[in-house]
């Protein structure tokens, strides 16, 4: 087995009384997708947060690329990046502008052609010289995207990416990230509410629910689990059964 | 700290004034309309009074200007702040590999660019205006304007550090906190004026030594030493204070998942 890039072990996070993450233990392996999946208020969110930084665990560990995160912060999101629907950037500059700043801030060397090939991997090189604020919400996804690649990232969370996409748009998304990781061999973590973008994208799957992994596996092999015919059913089935199967429960973990 | 993350992060806030015109208004709209009716004001007493109190102009526009540099150091942190999460680029820069460090030099530094510029066009117009000719301070403007800066990017760390801690509901601190140390910091009238209290208030702030100062210099053109002295000691205690107090509200920022609530607010 390679070495993972991403390892999480016992992640818990209390908010009070609040058990948001509970004993959460999962790794990550060199280009392997995996989508982290849950109904509102399972703890995903709060998960990823903790991966970034920008929430602090109340116990339990996290390695990247083999050295605590949390000694190494600053070292360690070098060589990440972070996409997502609800972090926009400075609406009031233009696009090529925030990708420079980005870029300084990365490090990258040779920015300006960094800039256009990250722009033209999502199509959008035509608007490199518009303002931020005044792109469509596809275009901006897009755009969040392409600041997410800027840095050659060997670790990439995508916080749902394809929110607020048509479907055209939603596939060419899916398309570029399966391209990327391909040729790239970048690890993904993925969240998402659209289960198709997880059964297009992700190699293997891991359901919170009520703060706690209740399966993980490939999508087809989480269905058979739970005995529902796509991933969308199995997400309906969890949320309103509220049901909580604990780890050592399952077949597949 | 890394030096290319900081310019960056220049490069980023400048670019929001070099953008916008209205936004660069901004930075001298107040400041010219503060120095306009102080100044008249200070021109219509001056008369009334006969001249009885010469150097009364000097002292209200060199007050004005003064106080500008530390309103507008405190203002080009808070605002830095408030820009990223009015923009929704505040995950973004928290996920990226910028040390607070970095981020505070960074927005202590446009602080600087933005007091600059306003303090050369009071300048300019207080020349014009009022034959108040800022340069007459000569060197003696090093030690009063950094003493000014260094306060004003303590009051400006407090001001965001409250926001991380209270979010967007604290944001008309950003503007608050300066004049919560005004009537005490002795701007307009010395500390003489204030009741005794108040007066022991008022020497526990940097920024008091700093007005009563300027007021000595226009007077006799003399320097009390010792109390510019008093002023830098108390400044670094105020700096280190302030940035253990930013640090601390991060970290409760960061333990309560609020830098995520405020971003997103």
């Amino acid at each position: 087995m390679p070495e993972a890039i991403l390892n999480v072990r016992q992640l818990r996070k209390e908010f009070g009384d609040t058990v948001a993450v509970d004993r959460l233990s999962f790794s990550l392996n060199p280009g392997e997708v995996v989508g982290l999946l849950g109904p509102n208020g399972a703890g995903k969110t709060t998960a990823i947060q903790m991966l970034l930084g920008l929430i602090k665990p109340t116990s339990g560990n996290i390695e990247i690329f083999g050295r605590n995160f949390a000694l190494n912060r600053t070292a360690l999101l070098k060589k990440s990046n972070f996409a997502s629907a609800y972090a926009n950037l400075p609406n009031n500059l233009k696009v090529e502008q925030n990708l420079t700043v980005f870029s300084m801030i990365y490090g990258v060397s040779d920015f300006k052609r960094k800039i256009n090939e990250v722009l033209d991997l999502f199509e959008i090189g035509h608007l490199k010289k518009r303002v931020t604020g005044h792109l469509s919400s596809g275009e901006t996804t897009r755009l969040n995207l392409a600041k997410a690649m800027l840095n050659d990232p060997e670790l990439l969370y995508l916080d749902e990416p394809t929110a607020s996409l048509d479907p055209d748009i939603a596939d060419k998304v899916r398309s570029v990230i399966n391209q990327v990781r391909m040729d790239r061999k970048i690890s993904v973590l993925y969240t998402s509410h659209n289960m198709h973008d997880i059964e297009a994208v992700c190699d293997r799957v891991i359901f919170l629910n009520l703060g706690k992994k209740i399966a993980e596996g490939s999508p087809s092999a989480i269905n058979q689990q739970f005995q529902q015919k796509s991933l969308e059913d199995t997400f309906i089935h969890i949320a309103r059964s509220g049901e909580l199967i604990e780890p050592d429960q399952s077949d597949l973990i | 700290m890394n030096g290319r993350v900081i310019a960056a992060l220049i490069l980023r806030y400048s670019l929001l004034y070099l953008r916008s015109w209205i936004r660069s208004i901004e930075l001298i709209f107040w400041p010219t309309l503060e120095l306009l009716l102080w100044g008249f004001l200070a021109v219509f007493i001056h008369r009334q009074t006969e001249g009885n109190f010469p150097y009364f102009i000097k002292f209200l526009i060199g007050a004005v200007i003064f106080w500008d540099v530390l309103f507008r150091a405190q203002q080009a942190v808070a605002l830095s702040f408030l820009e990223d999460l009015w923009t929704r680029n505040f995950l973004n820069l928290f996920i990226a590999p910028i040390r607070l460090t970095e981020y505070l030099a960074a927005i202590c530094i446009v602080g600087i660019i933005r007091v600059t510029v306003t303090v050369a066009l009071l300048s300019v117009f207080a020349k014009a205006l009022y034959s108040f000719n800022l340069l007459d301070f000569e060197w003696q403007l090093i030690p009063f304007f950094g003493n000014l800066l260094l306060f004003g990017w303590s009051l400006g760390m407090i001001s965001i550090a409250l926001i991380l801690r209270w979010g967007l509901a604290a944001e008309s601190l950003a503007w608050a906190v300066p004049f919560l140390v005004q009537p005490i910091s002795a701007v307009f009238y010395p500390v003489s004026v204030l009741p005794v209290p108040l007066q022991t208030l008022a020497w526990l702030l940097p920024s008091t030594y700093v007005f009563e100062g300027m007021r000595e210099v226009i007077r006799t053109g003399e320097m009390q030493w010792s109390n510019l002295l008093i002023s830098i000691i108390m400044n670094v205690g105020f700096l280190i204070l302030a940035s253990g107090f930013f640090a601390f509200m991060f970290n409760i920022a960061r333990d309560k998942g609020l830098l995520v609530k405020i971003a997103s607010e």
